[in-house]
C-alpha cells in the first residue's frame, strides 16, 4: 500500500510537467490549428529564463585577493555579487537563494514575447499549410532554438537549486501511520505540483470567465462565425499563442530544481507530451490535464521493482502501451471532440 | 616470425621483421628481449603497405569526440586537449607533458618529421554515428589514428572499426571493463582506468568510511558501462562483507530518477550506489539528495551515496549535492601539488592548459592528451606509423611524467595500470573548478588484476591489422 502510494505521488510531479506542456500544445492546436513541435523548446526556454536570471543575481564584482592563488598560482580572484554589495551579504543571499521563485515574474513577460514573436514571424506562414509541413518548420525551429541555448549556455546541465527551506522532504508515511521513511517526498515537488494546479486552474478560468476567454472559446468553436461579428480573433489567438508559451515557459521555469536544466530537456519532454495529447484527445484543454496526470502516475507504476520483475522493460515502453490501448478503444482519446484533426 | 612474449603466442603479420632481424643478426637475441630497442629500425624500413601511410610531410590524426549532443562539453574538453598535445608534438607552446615525459623520443619536430596535422568528427556519443565519423576521417581524410570518445558504447564500436580498418584507436574516455576485456582489440589501447579499477581502489575507502557493515542499493544504467560497473563494485563491496540489497537498471533515456529513488530508502538498503555517468548522474543524484537520502537514517546509520565514476565537467551540474560524496578517477589536476612528485606531469600540463584556455583541464582532457604523446612516442621509437610497429612499441611500455606516476600499457589487453584517484565532493568548494578534494590514492598494484580476470574474459586481442 504504502508503496503505492509513494509511486502515486511521483506520479503527480511527472504528469504535472506533462499536463502544463501538453495544455499549452492543446490551446495552440485548438485556437491557431498548429502542431507545434517547438513547444517542448519553450518548455527549455522557460528553465532557461530561471538559469538567466540566476546568473544575472550572481553578476559580481572582482577583486584580487594577494593571499589566495588560483589553479596557476596566480593571486586569486575573489567575486562577490553585486547584489550583495548593494542589499548587504544576507538580503543579497537570500535574493540569490530565491532565484527559481523570482523568475517566474521574469519569465513571464519574456515567454510572452518568444511566444508572440514566433507566432507572428515565423508559425503565422504556416496556418493554411498542411500539418506536416507545421511539424517540419516547428520541429527546425525547436533545433534552432536548442543549438542558440547550447551555444550560449553549453550542453552541461546547470544547477539552479531550489530556496533553502523548499529542500529536503517530507515524511507521509509518519502522517498516514505508516513506517517511517516508506513514503517521502521532496518538499520542491510538492510545490511544482501544487503550483502546477494554480496554473492549469488560472488558464481555465481565463478562459471561463473572462470576456477575452469567452471569445477565445467561440473562436476555437466556430472562428468564421466569430470573424462574421466583427472580432478580430486572429490577434486574440495570437495572444493565447504568447500565454501557452508562457503556461510551458513556466512550467519550466519550475522545474529546474527537480532537474538541472540543460539544452536538450524539451526534447525528453515533447515526444510525451504529444502522446499526452493524442491520450486526451486532440483539441481537449481537459483531456489534455487528465491525461497528464494519468501518464505521469502509470509511468511511475511502471518503475517499480515488482511491476519491473514481471515485465522487464515495462518503465520504458508503458506510456505507449497506454496510448495505443486508448486509442484502440476510444479513438479520439479520452475526452476527444468529433471533426478535430478529422477532415 | 613467431615469438612468444608474456606468455602467448605472438605472431607479426608483416615481413618487415624479418628482413630487419636478419640485417641486425647480431643483435636479434637482445631485440627479442626489448623489441622496442630494435624493432625502430626493423619496422623504419618501410613506409607503405598499412592503411593511410603518410606520404608527405605531414601526418593527419583523426580526433573523434562528442561535438553535439549532451557531452559535447566533455568532447570540447577534448578537443582542447588534443590542440594542445598536436602543438606541443609540432614544437609549438611550452612543450606541456613533452618535458616531464620519460621517454624522451620526442623533440617536438612531429612526429617521425612529419608535422602533424588532425581532422575532427563528432561522435554525437551514438555508437553509429561514431564509427560513421571515424570512417570518413580514415577514408576521406587519411588519419592514421583515431582517438577519444565519452562513452564506452562508443569506444566498443569504434575500436572495432579501427581494427577492420587498420589503424590505431587510442580510446579517451572510456570506464567499461569490456573496452579492454571482452571487446579488446590489437589495435586498440587504452590509457583511461576502468569499472574493475575504481572498485578495486574505493572499497578499501569505502570500508574506511562506512564501515563493513553495510547494505547497498544499485541504481545503473542500462548499457556495458553500467553493468560493468555495477559487476565491479557489487563484488568489491560484498568481498568487504557489504551486502547487496537490489540492483536496479534504469533506461539511459531517463531524466527523472524520483520512482527509482523513491522506494530506497524502505527497502533495507543504507547506501545508495549510482552507476551513472554524465546527465543520468546529475539527475539521479540531485533526485537522490531532493528525497532527502543523505540526511537520512537506515539501519541505525547514517545513510550515504556512492557515485563510482567522477566526472568534473558533469559534477559542475550536480552543483551541491555532490558535497561529500565518495568517487573515483583517472586523473585529478592538484594531483603533484597535494600528492607530491611521484604526479610529476600533472602541473606541466595543467599549466599549458590553464594558460591557453583559462581554467584547469578534466580527466576527459588528460587522458586524450596522454594518449596522443604515448601514440607519437611509440611511433618514434618504432621508426614507423605501421600500426603494428606502433603496437608492438606500446605493448610493455613502462613510463612516467604523464601525470600518473609510473605506468605499464600492459601487452596482454592493452590496459594502462597506475595508481586510481579517489575523491569527494567538497564541502566548501571556492570556485567552479575547485568541486572534489582528493582523499587518497590507490597504488597500481592495488588494482593490477590478471589478464585472465573472469570480469574481463571472452574476448581475444587477435593480431594487428596494419590494413592497406
Amino acid at each position: 500500500m504504502d508503496a503505492i502510494l509513494l509511486q502515486v505521488l511521483n506520479g503527480l510531479d511527472k504528469g504535472s510537467a506533462y499536463a502544463l506542456i501538453a495544455l499549452g500544445l492543446t490551446l495552440i492546436f485548438g485556437t491557431l490549428g498548429v502542431v507545434n513541435f517547438a513547444h517542448g523548446a519553450l518548455f527549455m526556454l522557460g528553465a532557461f529564463c530561471a538559469v538567466t536570471l540566476q546568473k544575472i543575481l550572481t553578476l559580481s564584482s572582482v577583486t584580487i585577493d594577494e593571499t589566495k592563488t588560483d589553479f596557476l598560482g596566480n593571486p586569486a580572484k575573489v567575486e562577490t555579487p553585486y547584489v550583495e554589495s548593494w542589499f548587504g551579504p544576507e538580503l543579497g543571499a537570500t535574493i540569490i537563494d530565491w532565484s527559481v521563485p523570482l523568475a517566474i515574474i521574469f519569465a513571464i513577460p519574456v515567454m510572452i514575447a518568444i511566444g508572440f514573436i514566433m507566432e507572428r514571424g515565423l508559425i503565422k506562414h504556416f496556418y493554411k499549410r498542411p500539418h506536416a509541413d507545421q511539424i517540419l518548420v516547428t520541429f527546425g525551429l525547436a533545433i534552432v532554438l536548442q543549438e542558440i541555448i547550447k551555444y550560449f549556455y553549453g550542453a552541461n546541465p546547470i544547477p539552479t537549486p531550489a530556496p533553502e527551506m523548499f529542500r529536503g522532504s517530507f515524511d507521509f508515511g509518519v502522517l498516514l501511520g505508516f513506517d517511517s521513511n516508506a513514503i517521502i517526498y521532496p518538499y520542491w515537488r510538492m510545490v511544482y505540483f501544487v503550483f502546477s494546479l494554480i496554473l492549469i486552474g488560472g488558464v481555465f478560468a481565463f478562459l471561463q470567465f473572462t470576456t477575452f476567454g469567452m471569445v477565445v472559446r467561440a473562436g476555437m468553436a466556430d472562428r468564421e462565425t466569430v470573424g462574421l461579428l466583427g472580432i478580430d480573433i486572429d490577434k486574440r489567438f495570437t495572444l493565447m499563442f504568447g500565454v501557452a508559451a508562457a503556461v510551458a515557459g513556466l512550467a519550466g521555469v519550475m522545474y529546474t530544481p527537480i532537474n538541472s536544466p540543460n539544452y536538450h530537456m524539451g526534447m525528453d519532454f515533447l515526444v510525451l507530451s504529444f502522446v499526452v495529447v493524442v491520450v486526451g484527445g486532440m483539441g481537449s484543454l481537459a483531456g489534455a490535464v487528465l491525461a497528464g496526470f494519468l501518464l505521469g502516475i502509470l509511468e511511475s507504476f511502471a518503475s517499480m521493482n515488482e511491476i519491473k520483475a514481471i515485465i522487464p522493460g515495462i518503465d520504458q515502453i508503458i506510456i505507449y502501451v497506454v496510448a495505443i490501448i486508448i486509442l484502440l478503444t476510444r479513438p479520439r482519446g479520452l475526452m476527444g471532440r468529433k471533426g478535430v484533426m478529422e477532415d | 616470425m613467431r615469438r612468444v612474449r608474456n606468455g602467448r603466442n605472438y605472431m607479426t603479420k608483416s615481413n618487415f621483421t624479418r628482413r630487419g632481424l636478419l640485417k641486425t643478426s647480431a643483435g636479434a637475441g637482445a631485440g627479442l628481449a626489448l623489441p622496442t630497442v630494435f624493432t625502430g629500425a626493423v619496422w623504419a624500413e618501410k613506409h607503405t603497405g598499412f592503411t593511410n601511410a603518410p606520404q608527405g610531410d605531414t601526418v593527419t590524426l583523426g580526433f573523434n569526440v562528442p561535438q553535439s549532443g549532451p557531452y559535447a562539453d566533455e568532447g570540447a574538453d577534448e578537443l582542447r586537449a588534443f590542440r594542445l598535445a598536436v602543438e606541443h608534438l609540432n614544437g609549438e607552446g611550452d612543450g606541456g607533458m613533452l618535458n616531464t615525459f620519460s621517454s624522451k623520443a620526442l623533440e617536438g619536430n612531429g612526429i617521425l618529421g612529419k608535422k602533424v596535422d588532425f581532422v575532427t568528427g563528432d561522435t554525437q556519443t551514438k555508437s553509429d554515428a561514431a564509427r560513421a565519423s571515424a570512417k570518413s576521417m580514415i577514408e576521406k581524410d587519411g588519419a592514421i589514428m583515431i582517438s577519444g570518445g565519452s562513452s564506452s558504447g562508443v569506444a566498443v564500436a569504434v575500436q572495432g572499426l579501427c581494427q577492420e580498418a587498420g589503424v590505431i584507436f587510442m580510446a579517451g574516455l572510456t570506464h567499461s571493463n569490456d573496452t579492454t576485456g571482452k571487446d579488446k582489440k590489437a589495435n586498440g589501447f587504452r590509457h583511461f582506468f576502468n569499472a574493475y579499477m575504481s572498485a578495486a581502489a574505493l572499497a578499501p575507502v569505502l570500508e574506511k568510511l562506512y564501515g563493513a557493515d553495510r547494505n547497498a542499493y544499485h541504481l545503473t544504467a542500462d548499457y556495458t558501462w553500467g553493468w560493468t560497473q555495477e559487476e565491479s563494485i557489487a563484488a568489491a563491496t560484498e568481498a568487504l562483507g557489504w551486502n547487496t540489497v537490489e540492483k536496479v537498471r534504469t533506461p539511459l533515456a531517463a531524466t527523472d530518477f524520483s520512482s527509482y529513488i523513491a522506494p530506497v530508502l524502505n527497502s533495507g538498503a543504507d547506501v545508495l550506489v549510482l552507476n551513472h555517468y554524465g546527465g543520468n548522474m546529475v539527475n539521479s543524484l540531485t533526485n537522490a539528495v531532493q528525497f532527502g537520502l543523505r540526511s537520512k537514517q537506515a539501519n541505525g546509520k547514517q545513510f550515504e551515496i556512492v557515485v563510482p565514476l567522477y566526472s568534473e565537467l558533469m559534477a559542475r551540474g550536480a552543483g551541491q549535492n555532490i558535497a561529500g560524496i565518495p568517487g573515483s578517477q583517472n586523473w585529478d589536476w592538484k594531483l603533484e601539488n597535494q600528492m607530491g612528485d611521484r604526479y610529476t606531469g600533472t602541473n606541466a600540463f595543467v599549466q599549458s592548459f590553464g594558460t591557453k584556455y583559462g581554467f584547469p583541464p578534466s580527466q576527459a582532457a588528460h587522458t586524450c592528451y596522454a594518449q596522443t604523446l604515448l601514440y607519437a612516442d611509440a611511433v618514434t621509437r618504432a621508426g614507423s606509423f605501421n600500426p603494428c610497429a606502433v603496437v608492438e612499441a606500446l605493448e610493455g611500455f613502462e613510463f612516467d611524467g604523464l601525470g600518473n606516476g609510473p605506468t605499464l600499457y600492459r601487452a596482454d589487453d592493452h590496459q594502462c595500470f597506475k595508481d586510481v584517484v579517489v575523491v569527494r565532493g567538497k564541502e566548501n568548494p571556492e570556485n567552479e573548478f575547485d568541486l572534489v578534494e582528493i582523499v587518497e590514492v590507490t597504488p597500481a598494484e592495488q588494482v593490477t588484476y590478471p589478464a585472465d580476470h573472469e570480469m574481463f574474459a571472452g574476448g581475444s586481442l587477435g593480431e594487428c591489422n596494419p590494413g592497406a
